[in-house]
């Protein structure tokens, strides 16, 4: 018996239809360690861990829990010996309270009766334990994302749990919500909690990481300890070639300016307050902000998509209305939206319905019905220009890796040929070589005399891609800076001005 | 009223310092306003609506609709509907009175029931309780009812049919069921009347405290009592609310998602079956018609008060709320004497702007 392992995944093999997605993976998670796991998409994070959380079985390979050989039969199993998840997609239940949510399906009862009490007291012995500072009789839905996150790893605690495993946890966070997330993480550290923290991003890696296991397209490529490599090292591990810059060099120039909004406030909670700023023509302006600083808000109501109270906007030195959402679209705005699954893509229909649902009327011919085969030939021009990864046009969008489905999005809206882009958070959830080509692809069209507005919780991203950056704060914005003269520092404390 | 001015109260004090606008106030609790408009009209035009006589009609008609709100509330909060729910309550008050009918009547639809029942009376006399008979009818049409909801409930459960469908077949086998039942009768198909009078008692007035408080008001409290108790302070209800709200994260958790649903079911199933036996004895008499369009009533009640048909969201005094405000309505309509065809356009119009504002609370964008 070895015991020096909290849980050690050996030699793991899995094969769909005789597609081998993992092959010989090993991680070994010692107690108070925090194990980065990392891989582009596609690169079987998501099997390996359904792998140990017994949805899928394994072909090959075993799991050792404390050096006894084990295998989960489902996420609740592993949950009572100790192995958690906390998911990118946090499972809640937002209409209830955060004391029901951490004690749901194993309410204590004394005889007949839920024990409200006790649930009460062990929520708040277990907030006080790890450090977590939230109201537990709050609705869910009232909290914000992070603090879900917070009840969710409060609840795997309260599971007892020894390894939690942090599936991109960060990836909606702030920089003040993801400091405060790996506050939390140390404090479970320091207990003698094993952690795997799964993660696109390189700078949280190297702050709170001790190991790193790489994954490329199944292949378990090593493990490293973080302090003695480099961010190149684990891109070159990751992609299997080197990645010289996370991004691509900018060569567009900028024109006159092409939209301005005044004063614009929206008439319903969360309200954006009196925004007014300017965008050029061939120019990327970056929305920077905390979670709930309003970004998303701003930008559905500059699209229509959000009732404004007051504020003009002026395209082309034209006042226009963009009351709803087919006038943005037909003054040439086009918004891709934050939430892929929700708001993006329709998952049970295929590439070509994806691709040109926005832009269908365009299709009509004489007769006033569809030309398919027009539809057909554009999405086919689509897929090739944006290197989407599809056996065919026919695939369900929901079979492609996240990188993949939000270039089906973007090229939706380019068959409009829009002059304004409105992108929320456009590579949230993709991998890092899917994410330069999106910023290719952004360049690309800037450069064509587009003008972009990104919404970005990334620092790096924003300060490496976009021009400008205008910083929301608490519904207002703060200032518009320079990207080029500015730096993290700077831009953090601007985030802050109006809380 | 509470409702409301618990409502008003937490509006005013959450908002975080920014001060809530009167507009929105009034918009949030619209409903309350405007059925609160339409009791007033009512009083002013005839305030001898304001009575006891007329409380106490409103209340023995919101007793019965009280219960089956209930249990179809649960349904409801599970993201479902119960469409079956009035053959349910047809079927359960068939069986009873059925079996409840005057000993002494001729055309009984079991004509030779009297000395069977007097066997089964001798006994519970025997253990010292004379209404064992009318104890065990009432069972009969509370398992039967939970019987054919639970089948509901299990094709909603493990073949995730939709509800709307599951129990809109259900309702129409059900009626089938039924039929064959009424069908049965020794004295033909014909209306089952001349109910047993120690039956028909049970939904009279309990005189007390020199008060006369109707029966099926006192029934009807206690159920409530009892329900709000398996709502809030039982697993088995918080673990429907979360089925309700997400059924994933339930699931995840460990929450038996399939037995939860079954349960809910069950206990609607339950509670139509008391409907049923009561409604029977309100009514005096049963035919196959017996609870048409009672499913109607007892869901838009529920929409009215609030629980909402996006799952996970309802609280028993909402249904308690929206049950009487309907009940008032109607009565108040009647009351007054307008024509029934307009009460029908007055309801519908509150059902849909029930939702309409119940929906605006969630979703407020444009």
């Amino acid at each position: 018996m070895n015991n020096e392992y909290l849980l050690q995944i050996k030699n793991l093999s899995k094969s769909f239809s005789g597609v081998k997605v993992l092959n010989g993976v090993e991680i070994s998670v010692k107690p108070g360690t925090i194990h980065a796991l990392m891989g582009e998409n596609g690169a079987g994070k998501s099997t390996l861990m359904k792998c140990l959380f017994g949805i899928y079985k394994q072909d090959e390979g075993e799991f050792y829990l404390n050096g006894e050989k084990f295998n989960f039969t489902d996420p609740k199993h592993a949950l009572e010996h100790g192995v958690s998840m906390v998911h990118q997609e946090l499972n809640q239940v937002l209409q209830r309270t955060v004391v029901d949510n951490v004690w749901l399906g194993r309410y204590p009862t004394n005889g007949l009766f839920v024990d409200e009490k006790k649930m009460l007291e062990d929520t708040i012995e277990l907030f006080k334990k790890i450090e977590v500072d939230i109201d537990p009789t709050k609705n869910l839905a009232d909290l914000s994302v992070s603090q879900r996150q917070m009840v969710e790893i409060v609840k795997a605690v309260s599971y007892d749990a020894k390894v939690i495993v942090l599936d991109e946890p960060t990836s909606s966070l702030t920089q003040n919500e993801v400091d405060k997330l790996f506050e939390i993480m140390r404090t479970l550290k320091k207990q003698g909690i094993g952690l795997i923290y799964i993660s696109h991003k390189m700078e949280e890696i190297f702050e709170i990481s001790d190991y790193v296991t790489v994954l490329r397209d199944g292949n378990y490529i090593g493990t490293k300890v973080t302090k003695e490599i480099d961010i190149d090292t684990i891109i070159k591990m990751m992609v299997g070639r080197d990645l010289k810059h996370r991004f691509p060099s900018k060569s567009h120039t900028i024109g006159e300016i092409v939209l301005e909004v005044k004063n614009l406030s929206t008439t319903y909670k969360p309200r954006v307050k009196n925004v007014s700023f300017k965008l050029k023509k061939g120019e990327i302006l970056g929305l920077s902000g905390l979670v709930g600083s309003r970004r998303t808000e701003l930008v559905e109501a500059i699209f229509g998509a959000r009732k404004r109270e007051t504020g003009e906007l002026i395209l082309n030195g034209k006042l226009i209305k963009n009351d709803t959402t087919v006038q943005a679209i037909s003054n040439g705005f086009a918004l891709i939206t934050e939430e892929r699954r929700e708001t993006g893509i329709y998952p049970v229909s295929n590439i070509t319905f994806n691709s040109t649902i926005a832009n269908v009327h365009n299709y009509k011919g004489i007769t006033g019905l569809l030309n398919g085969k027009q539809m057909e030939k554009d999405t086919s021009k689509l897929v090739r220009q944006m290197k989407i990864k599809t056996p065919s046009n026919y695939e369900l969008i929901r079979a492609l890796s996240g990188g993949n489905q939000q270039k089906v999005i973007i090229g939706r809206w380019l068959l409009l040929n829009p002059d304004i882009l409105l992108m929320d958070e456009p590579t949230r959830g993709i991998d890092v070589g899917a994410k330069f080509e999106i910023y290719q692809l952004m360049l690309d069209l800037v450069s064509q005399g587009k003008s972009i507005i990104m919404v970005s919780s990334e620092m790096p991203e924003l300060l490496g891609i976009t021009d400008r950056i205008g910083v929301m704060s608490n519904g207002r914005l703060a200032g518009i800076v320079d990207t080029k003269s500015t730096n993290q520092e700077e831009l953090f404390k601007m985030t802050m001005k109006y809380l | 009223m509470r409702n409301i001015i618990d409502s008003l109260k937490s509006k005013f004090k959450l908002g975080n310092g920014e001060q809530k606008k009167i507009s929105e106030i009034l918009l949030n609790n619209a409903i309350y306003f405007i059925i609160g408009g339409i009791v007033l009209f009512i009083i002013i035009s005839e305030p001898t609506f304001l009575s006891l006589s007329v409380a106490k009609n409103i209340l023995t008609q919101s007793s019965v609709r009280l219960i089956l709100a209930l249990g179809v509330g649960g349904i409801i909060i599970l993201q479902g509907t119960d469409l079956s729910l009035g053959k349910n309550v047809g079927f359960s008050a068939i069986i009873t009175a059925s079996f409840l009918q005057s000993f002494s009547y001729g055309a009984r639809f079991y004509s030779t029931l009297p000395d069977w029942v007097w066997n089964v009376n001798s006994l519970g006399e025997v253990i010292g309780f004379q209404w064992f008979f009318y104890i065990l009818v009432l069972l009969v049409a509370m398992i039967v009812s939970a019987f054919f909801s639970a089948i509901n409930g299990l094709v909603v459960a493990h073949f995730k049919v939709h509800p709307f469908l599951a129990t809109l077949g259900g309702s129409v086998a059900l009626y089938g069921i039924l039929l064959l039942y009424f069908n049965t009768s020794d004295a033909g198909p014909q209306p089952i009347g001349s109910l047993d009078s120690t039956y028909s008692s049970f939904v009279g007035i309990w005189h007390v405290f020199g008060m006369e408080i109707p029966l099926l008001v006192v029934y009807s409290v206690i159920i409530t009592g009892v329900m709000w108790v398996v709502w809030n302070k039982t697993t088995f209800g918080k673990n429907m609310f979360a089925v309700g709200g997400n059924p994933e994260a339930a699931k995840i958790s460990g929450v038996n998602v399939i037995r939860t649903t079954v349960m809910v079911y069950i206990l609607a199933g339950l509670l139509y079956g008391i409907g049923g036996y009561l409604e029977a004895a309100r009514v005096g008499s049963a035919n196959s018609a017996f609870g048409l369009n009672y499913e109607l009533d007892a869901i838009a009640a529920c929409v009215v008060g609030g629980i909402s048909f996006s799952g996970g969201i309802g609280k028993i005094s909402g249904a308690v709320a929206g049950v009487l405000m309907f009940t008032v309505i109607t009565y108040g309509m009647v009351y007054l004497g307008i024509d029934a065809y307009y009460q029908y356009i007055i309801k519908g119009t509150i059902i849909v702007a029930a939702v309409a504002l119940d929906t605006r609370k969630y979703i407020k964008k444009t």
